[in-house]
């Protein structure tokens, strides 16, 4: 059996609004392990964007246990968030969020700088993870100056650089044309194949049906796990 | 993340702003530098006054005749009357009397006119003592000045200042003869200039012969003198001098304090009324500078707030990549410490600029003290992270999922 980078135990989170209370996820347990790639689908409203929060550590559970590679994240504070943000996901957004006025490889750069990488290796690594995601030649080019699937790349190679324990992409193809699409669906292809963790949050059918598994979410429940 | 990322990081945020960063240290700059120069102003008047009374002679009494009342009740000003007398100064100098002074010179002035072949000029005929040289503060220039033979005998030679000898186009005046109001004096010596400024010229442009010849000029055979400078021992025992000489004088004239018919002044009264006044006017335009520098500040908290809002997403992202909650609120902190910092530089280059430029526009010198320059900078750095402290806060406090859902 292999290990698992994620374990949710009762995981519940309730919005407390003053004068509503909102249940957003009503009890998830859920396991996914080292290598796999799932996406995780699920209606607007079905809580699915609540629970990419609490996986990728934006945000903690009202109630229930998340373990993210054998550690209990729950009831961390928001500095030991930040850290383990840094060493363990690698984010990849819908908007991209590259910064404007930084070359793509500073904008890879960034998470090394927060996790104490020194310079020069810094330079190094961002510099062989834009090679990676097939932008080694753009790397002095600002966020501006290339395609949306070209941005999206860049954001690809900010979530690797760090060696994370898993990939969390956020409608990673939403804003995107479907050349780029594929584009970006190809490189995670690759990406599993090279035995990453890559959790996908989608709406789209096509998409999710690239990953391994699919975890649908309806009402703050997991409704459904299937396997492809 | 290190203190050199945090700044690199900053000074990018700065500069990704340019236009708006120099509008928000415009602020400092204009505090900044206004402080320093409203200081540096009222230094610089405070010098050129300490200047001029050095100008006049060190640790320096000058007794002066009171004023005179007709019969129809009409005063005179001080100077008026006649009170002071030779012997009066004679008795002052008596050392066993008034153990507090040093020299004395009496004086007499008189306005005459000075003829050099077809030269003529207009100017003051000191007559006084040897110990005048001393107790002004003088020196010479060339020549020498008259000896105590000179003033027994009633010699007809004269001391002239440098402005007077280049007016009378006298280039070798050591020996020339000059015609004062019809008295031929011979040139024995000129004085070194007594700096100060121009409104000095008073100094540079005079004539000083012995008492003697100065009443064989003007004719008059009486012993009053206009006033009597009188040099003490040191700063410390003038007061001490001070009261000898006014105890000793309302007994030679046999009046009380109430009725006394001469005033001594000394020019460290003057100098602390001048200074007194000087220091009002720092303070008060100091404080105005001082204003306009704190609003400077406001300012950079404004933009540091509006900047946090604006690139709330940037700091989500940032967020999210791994920057805990300090690592952001340092960023803040030393962007807004930086804008202030730099605020505060250019405020002093200004000043700099304006040290130079302002003088002779004005009139006025000014004189940059450390203390106001240091301090106006390390109040521009305490204002950029006094008022940097908030918007970081604001900053640090976003959560990263707020942050990045923004639009």
């Amino acid at each position: 059996m292999t290990e698992a980078i994620i374990e949710l135990t009762g995981v519940r989170k309730v919005y407390d609004t003053g004068a509503v209370q909102v249940e957003a996820l009503r009890g998830i347990d859920a396991r996914i392990d080292q290598g796999e790639y799932v996406a995780i689908v699920g209606p607007s409203g079905s809580g699915k964007s609540t629970l990419m929060n609490i996986l990728g550590c934006l945000d903690v559970p009202t109630e229930g246990e998340y373990h993210l590679a054998c550690e209990d994240v729950s009831t961390m504070t928001e500095a030991e968030l930040a850290e383990v943000r840094n060493r363990r996901i690698g984010f990849v957004f819908q908007q991209f969020n590259l910064l404007a006025s930084l070359s793509a490889w500073r904008n890879v750069e960034l998470p090394m700088i927060y996790a104490g990488v020194d310079a020069d290796e810094r330079k190094e690594r961002a510099v062989a993870a834009l090679g990676r995601v097939g932008l080694g030649d753009r790397a002095d080019h600002r966020p501006g100056e290339l395609s949306g699937g070209q941005q999206q790349r860049v954001a690809v190679a900010r979530a690797l650089v760090t060696e994370p324990s898993m990939i969390l992409a956020d409608e990673p193809t939403g804003n995107l044309d479907s050349t780029s699409t594929n584009d970006i669906l190809g490189l995670f292809d690759e990406l599993s194949t090279a035995g990453r963790t890559i959790v996908l949050i989608t709406h789209e059918h096509e998409v999710a049906a690239r990953a391994h598994r699919t975890i649908t979410v309806r009402d703050g429940e997991v409704a459904e796990v299937v396997a492809s | 993340m290190n203190f050199r990322e945090t700044v690199r990081t900053a000074f990018e945020a700065v500069q990704a702003h340019r236009l708006r960063s120099a509008l928000t240290m415009l602020g400092i700059i204009i505090g900044v530098s206004s402080v320093i120069l409203t200081v540096g102003l009222g230094q610089g008047a405070q010098d050129k006054v300490r200047e001029q009374i050095d100008a006049l002679g060190s640790n320096l009494l000058v007794v002066a005749p009171g004023s005179t009342t007709s019969s129809d009740g009409v005063r005179g000003g001080f100077g008026s009357a006649s009170t002071l007398t030779l012997a009066d100064a004679a008795a002052m100098a008596d050392q066993t009397v008034v153990p507090d002074v040093e020299a004395v010179a009496p004086t007499t002035s008189t306005s005459v006119s000075l003829v050099n072949g077809d030269t003529n000029w207009t100017s003051s005929l000191v007559g006084t003592t040897t110990d005048w040289l001393e107790v002004r503060s003088r020196t010479m220039e060339s020549g020498r000045f008259f000896t105590e033979a000179e003033v027994e005998s009633g010699a007809r030679v004269v001391v002239l200042g440098p402005d007077t000898a280049d007016e009378l186009g006298l280039l070798q005046p050591v020996g020339q003869t000059v015609t004062v109001d019809g008295t031929a004096l011979t040139v024995i010596g000129v004085l070194d200039a007594a700096g100060g400024s121009s409104s000095e010229a008073s100094l540079d442009d005079t004539a000083v012969t012995p008492l003697s010849a100065a009443s064989a000029v003007s004719g008059t055979t009486g012993t009053a003198v206009s006033s009597i400078y009188v040099q003490g021992k040191d700063q410390a025992t003038l007061g001490a001098a001070y009261a000898e000489i006014q105890s000793l004088l309302l007994n030679l004239h046999g009046v009380t304090a109430d009725e006394a018919d001469f005033t001594i002044s000394s020019q460290e009264a003057l100098l602390d009324t001048a200074n007194e006044t000087n220091r009002t006017l720092t303070i008060l335009l100091g404080g105005v500078a001082g204003i306009s520098l704190l609003v400077g500040g406001i300012g950079v908290m404004n933009i540091m707030l509006v900047s946090v809002t604006e690139r709330i997403r940037e700091i989500g992202l940032r967020k999210a990549l791994g920057a805990t909650p300090k690592v952001i609120r340092r960023q803040f902190l030393v962007e807004a410490s930086m804008l202030g910092l730099a605020g505060g530089v250019v405020g002093v280059l200004l000043a700099v600029v304006g040290r130079v430029v302002l003088p002779p526009l004005i009139d006025q010198p000014v004189s940059l003290s450390l203390l106001a320059t240091s301090g106006a900078l390390l109040t521009s750095l305490a204002l950029g992270i006094g008022f940097g402290v908030y918007p970081a806060d604001r900053a640090a406090r976003l959560t990263p999922i707020d942050a990045l859902r923004s639009e």
